[in-house]
Order: C-alpha cells, then sequence, then structure tokens
C-alpha cells in the first residue's frame, strides 16, 4: 500500500481556510478545519479556491491539472519542512486529485 | 497478439567521444532518410518504440534511437569511477554528433525531446549544415525551473520514485493509462543522480537565450512542436522561441504533454506525420536511389 511508511501532520486545503491533516501508515486518522490552538504541521500546500476548483475537474485544464503547476503559476504555495510531501509526493498528488472522481461521476 | 516480433533491431555501437570509448545501445527500424532519436533527461530511447515500429514511417526514414551514455542499456564508459554525473552543452552536442559520426549518416534528421528538444536548438546554432532537418519536441530557449533539482538525487528519499512522481504532472490527464505508466517506469529506472545530472544541461549550462537568433532555417529547417499540457516547457516558451527564429515551424499539440512520443503515441503520430511527409517531400531533388 502506497503511503504505509508515511506519518505526517500537515496543513492542507484553501488558502484561508486550510484543514490541519494527520495521517498514519498512509490512511487519514484526522481532518480538522484550522486553526486549532497551538497545533503543529511539517508542510504545508494551500491553494486557492479557483485553483481546487480547476484542478478537480474531471478533465482539468492544462496549467491546473497538477500540484506543481499551481504552484508554478502562483495559484497554490508549498512551506515548511518538505521532506514528507517530496518523499511521498505522487501519494499527495493522489490524495489530493481524488474529488475528480467525484467529478467524473457527476458529469456522466 | 502471442508470438508478435516487433521489427526493431538493437545493437551496440564503439563511440568515441571526449576522448573516451562509450558503448552506446541503439535501436533502429526502416530504410532511407536517417532520423535520430533523442530521449528526455533521465530515460532512454525506448519512449520511441512507437515511431520505431510505425510501419508507415519506416517506408522512408531509417529511424533510429539511441541510449545517451548512463541511460538505458549505454552503460558509463570504462574509465567512469564515480564521480557525479553531469551533462554540459559541449558534451551533450559531441555525443549527437558522435553517435552520428560512427553510423557514417548522411546528413540525418534529428529529433530530440524535452533536453532532446534543448539540445536541437543547439544543433541547428552551431552545427546546422550537419542536418537534413531538425525537430524539437517541448522545446524552447530556456524555461522557467518549477523544482530544485537536489530532490532528485539523495538519501533519504527514493529516486526513482521521485523522478516518476515529478514528471507525471506533466503527462496529459488524456493519455491513456498504459503508456503512461510506461513513460513513469522509464523514470523509475533510471540510474542515481542520473536525471539531475541531465538536468544540469537543461538548468545551468544550457540557457540558449539570445542565441537562437543566429538560427538559419534555410540552413536546415526547424520544427518545434509543444503539448499544451506541459507546464515545464509552456507552449509560451516555445511560442516565444520561435518567435526569434526566421523560418522556424510551430505546432502545438492538444491532448498531449511533455512526453509525446510515448505517453499517446497514436495522439503524436497525428502532429508528426505533416512534418515527416513535409522533410520527406524536400528531401526527394537531393535523395538518389531511395524509392519515395
Amino acid at each position: 500500500m502506497r503511503g504505509r511508511f508515511l506519518d505526517c501532520d500537515c496543513l492542507l486545503g484553501p488558502m484561508g481556510r486550510p484543514f490541519h491533516v494527520s495521517i498514519r501508515a498512509g490512511r487519514i486518522t484526522d481532518l480538522t478545519p484550522a486553526p486549532v490552538l497551538m497545533r503543529s504541521w511539517r508542510f504545508s500546500y494551500r491553494a486557492t479556491s479557483a485553483a481546487w476548483a480547476e484542478y478537480w475537474q474531471a478533465m482539468p485544464k492544462p496549467g491546473w491539472h497538477d500540484l506543481l503547476a499551481l504552484t508554478k503559476r502562483g495559484e497554490a504555495v508549498l512551506e515548511g519542512d518538505l521532506h514528507p510531501f517530496m518523499a511521498h509526493l505522487q501519494y499527495f498528488k493522489d490524495l489530493l486529485a481524488l474529488p475528480r472522481l467525484d467529478a467524473a461521476t457527476v458529469s456522466l | 497478439m502471442n508470438g508478435t516480433i516487433e521489427p526493431m533491431v538493437g545493437r551496440y555501437v564503439h563511440v568515441e567521444i571526449d576522448g573516451a570509448m562509450h558503448r552506446i545501445y541503439f535501436e533502429e527500424n526502416g530504410a532511407g532518410i536517417p532520423l535520430v532519436c533523442l530521449h528526455t533527461a533521465g530515460s532512454d530511447g525506448r519512449q520511441w518504440r512507437h515511431l520505431l515500429a510505425d510501419e508507415e514511417f519506416t517506408k522512408n526514414f531509417r529511424i533510429i534511437a539511441f541510449d545517451m551514455p548512463w541511460h538505458g542499456k549505454s552503460n558509463p564508459p570504462a574509465n567512469w569511477s564515480g564521480e557525479e554525473y553531469q551533462l554540459t552543452t559541449a558534451r551533450y552536442t559531441q555525443t549527437i554528433r558522435a553517435f552520428c559520426g560512427a553510423l557514417k549518416l548522411d546528413k540525418p534528421v534529428v529529433m530530440g525531446c524535452s533536453i532532446g528538444g534543448r539540445i536541437v536548438l543547439n544543433l541547428a546554432i552551431d552545427h546546422a549544415a550537419e542536418f537534413r532537418a531538425l525537430v524539437g519536441l517541448e522545446a524552447a530557449d530556456f524555461q522557467a525551473p518549477w523544482y530544485d533539482t537536489t530532490w532528485l538525487n539523495r538519501p533519504d528519499v527514493h529516486g526513482g520514485e521521485m523522478c516518476a512522481a515529478l514528471v507525471s504532472g506533466l503527462i496529459a490527464p488524456q493519455s491513456p493509462q498504459a503508456p503512461r505508466m510506461e513513460t513513469l517506469w522509464g523514470y523509475k529506472q533510471g540510474g542515481p543522480g542520473v536525471f539531475k545530472g541531465d538536468l544540469y544541461f537543461y538548468r545551468v549550462d544550457g540557457d540558449l537565450r539570445g542565441r537562437v537568433e543566429a538560427i538559419d532555417t534555410k540552413v536546415c529547417p526547424l520544427y518545434l512542436l509543444t503539448g499544451e499540457y506541459d507546464f515545464s516547457c509552456t507552449p509560451e516558451d516555445t511560442k516565444r522561441t520561435a518567435a526569434a527564429i526566421g523560418g522556424a515551424r510551430v505546432e502545438i499539440m492538444e491532448q498531449l504533454g511533455h512526453f509525446p512520443m510515448s505517453e499517446n503515441p497514436e495522439q503524436f503520430r497525428r502532429y508528426i506525420a505533416p512534418v515527416l511527409g513535409e522533410i520527406l517531400t524536400q528531401s526527394i531533388p537531393t535523395r538518389q536511389g531511395v524509392h519515395v
């Protein structure tokens, strides 16, 4: 199982209203809207609401289709200790693309 | 189908590069105009297998794809003692010219993708008269970096997984699953630090801004094709580059990313067929003894 060696507390989501996400052995064990008093996180990946809306299209437009395409175009920011994010990059790309499956279902 | 044998043949040629002999692996198929194909950084010549097996193109082109030293089945040279691999503009140019020379290719067409596209521009600047035509896929004189290459080779991150995960976003979402995964497999198989070493050429040594204006497409035609989903070498990067080169031909390829020939071979064929057709037509007056 991908992510089985991943234990991480991170901050993910919309730029102004992200979530504290706890991952243990690759499974999300907690998801709480920020801010949480004195809660730590190792890295954050936050994007504009427009970026998430485009990224989650079943067939996203060029330049809006990848987490690092969004950072390159300035629609997302990646901060903190990047090691867990980079060491599990495909995990996080796939995790954060999961809403595309719903988008595909809705468009049917 | 069970038992199908593909038509390309793989062999090794010994090539002297920078004073050292290299055992270079290449695959080829077809007869006619030599067409040398250059793979992307951190991968190998397998990216071209669909073009190599194309029944139509190989009627008029001798299609050849070689693995750069340190890539695929081309080992590092015998005098390598373990130092960090680093590709430079001079070394890349020398490798291509030495390979073409070793095979005694007569004015080949060179088609390269990504770093191969960038070096094609350098060939057009400095050695245009040696080539019949040059084709740059995902090519530009420069592109803005979007990640720190030190992540590609460090002991606490799996290099193969890292390289593949980084480039996975450069594949168009429309590309079918099988060729997508095959393209990424090439990255997962690269030697440690090889992708990073290739990117030294791409990021540091190979900035061609201010030099591409010298390209004379009357000496050697130049075609630049870029996938719309390539956010590394963007369509805007390619168009900007082409705008500085009189006579350069540009095509933005829909539903393709940074690896057109391997991520979606059928879609790529739609765009490369007219280019190869035009090169063939332009070659007819100068060719002898080759049925066209």
